[in-house]
């Protein structure tokens, strides 16, 4: 068997300048193994501000409180599991209020459950951030008339984002989490809407 | 178990509480599959000890216990049912709306218990000798009984 003395095809990409290509390894293999990306794309020296920097990492990893109130949790669940992967954005639900960073109220809230709602929110650190997912959350949905139910979770606590639907599909669940992610650097740029809750 | 036709389970079963409920002078008559028996309030839970005691009858299984709101009047209803000849009666009492109270069947059925708190909640029927009337679904203080016909839809309170 003939050993192949042919140099292997370049495979950078064109438009990277020639420095961040692979240097020579004398070994036949260069151009093949590159360096990792983030030496490629990244400059090596960043300038930012800190706020900025902050905002990033925040929207980066919000883990939701794993709660659900009614249907939409059904939804909410799904928009998680394995077919939608928020993973892939940070997105990571999580059990308990103490490391969380985002409360999404999926479902009808009912006047007994509003205290425990309000408690959950509580017990979560700053910085926080709310979604109201679906019509119930938003507005009591077409239990509005109802003795027993709460008419809009912001009423209770306040919401940063709300996804209409009834319920909402997955899709719009993950758009809302875009939304989150855009809100979170507009108020690290400073040009957003400011308050206490970052 | 009872390997005996529908038909004559049912006309079985309608003897039966002919004879066993006799003191009562019950007025019944079979709806589908139910021998529905209309019982004055004070006879209710002497009639259900009846029911569950007696070999004929049997019934110790309550299905569900509800109240319907008849305007002046509101009518408790015991949907029972017999795991050994596998045959349902249905009681019903009905009440004075200005003072419904009637006897707790918690001793004869612990199921009971929270079907009589429920009911109790929404349609504010007294269960007298029950062992915790306290709400079940609603909360402490909670204004009026929900599920009458004269309570508002929204709720006594101000909604804003």
């Amino acid at each position: 068997m003939a050993v192949n003395s042919e140099p292997r095809p370049h495979v950078v990409p064109n438009h990277l300048p020639p420095d961040l290509a692979t240097p020579d390894r004398g070994d036949g293999l260069e151009g093949v193994l590159v360096r990792p990306l983030y030496q490629r794309m990244l400059p090596k020296v960043i300038t930012t501000r800190a706020d900025t920097l902050f905002g990033l990492a925040r929207k980066s990893s919000l883990w939701p409180l794993q709660f659900g109130l009614a249907c939409c949790a059904i939804e909410m669940i799904s928009t998680h599991m394995a077919h939608h992967d928020l993973d892939r954005f940070g997105i990571v639900m999580w059990p308990s209020p103490r490391q969380c960073d985002v409360m999404i109220v999926a479902g009808t809230v009912v006047k007994k459950m509003a205290p425990t709602v309000k408690l959950l929110y509580e017990q979560m650190p700053e910085p926080k951030w709310v979604i109201a997912m679906g019509a119930c959350a938003i507005s009591g949905g077409p239990f509005a008339k109802s003795y027993a139910v709460v008419r809009g979770v912001d009423k209770v606590i306040p919401v940063d984002v709300y996804v209409p639907g009834c319920p909402p599909r997955p899709e719009a669940l993950m758009d809302a989490y875009m939304r989150l992610q855009d809100l979170i650097m507009e108020r690290a740029r400073g040009n957003g809407r400011q308050g206490a809750r970052g | 178990m009872d390997v005996r036709e529908p038909g004559d389970r049912q006309q079985a079963l309608a003897a039966a509480v002919d004879k066993v409920l006799a003191q009562f002078h019950p007025q019944s008559e079979f709806i589908f599959d139910e021998l529905v028996v209309s019982l004055p309030p004070q006879a209710v839970k002497a009639a259900c000890q009846l029911a569950r005691d007696d070999a004929d009858l049997a019934f110790d299984y309550l299905r569900c216990l509800s109240v319907v709101d008849l305007g002046e009047r509101r009518q408790v209803v015991y949907h029972l049912y017999s795991t050994r000849h596998r045959h349902k009666m249905v009681i019903k009492a009905a009440l004075p709306a200005d003072m419904p109270a009637i006897a707790s069947v918690t001793s004869i059925w612990p199921g009971a218990n929270w079907h009589e708190r429920e009911a109790r909640d929404l349609f504010g029927v007294t269960f007298e000798g029950h062992p915790k009337l306290t709400p079940l679904l609603l909360w402490e203080g909670f204004p009026g009984h929900p599920l009458l016909k004269s309570y508002p839809v929204s709720g006594l309170e101000d909604r804003g």
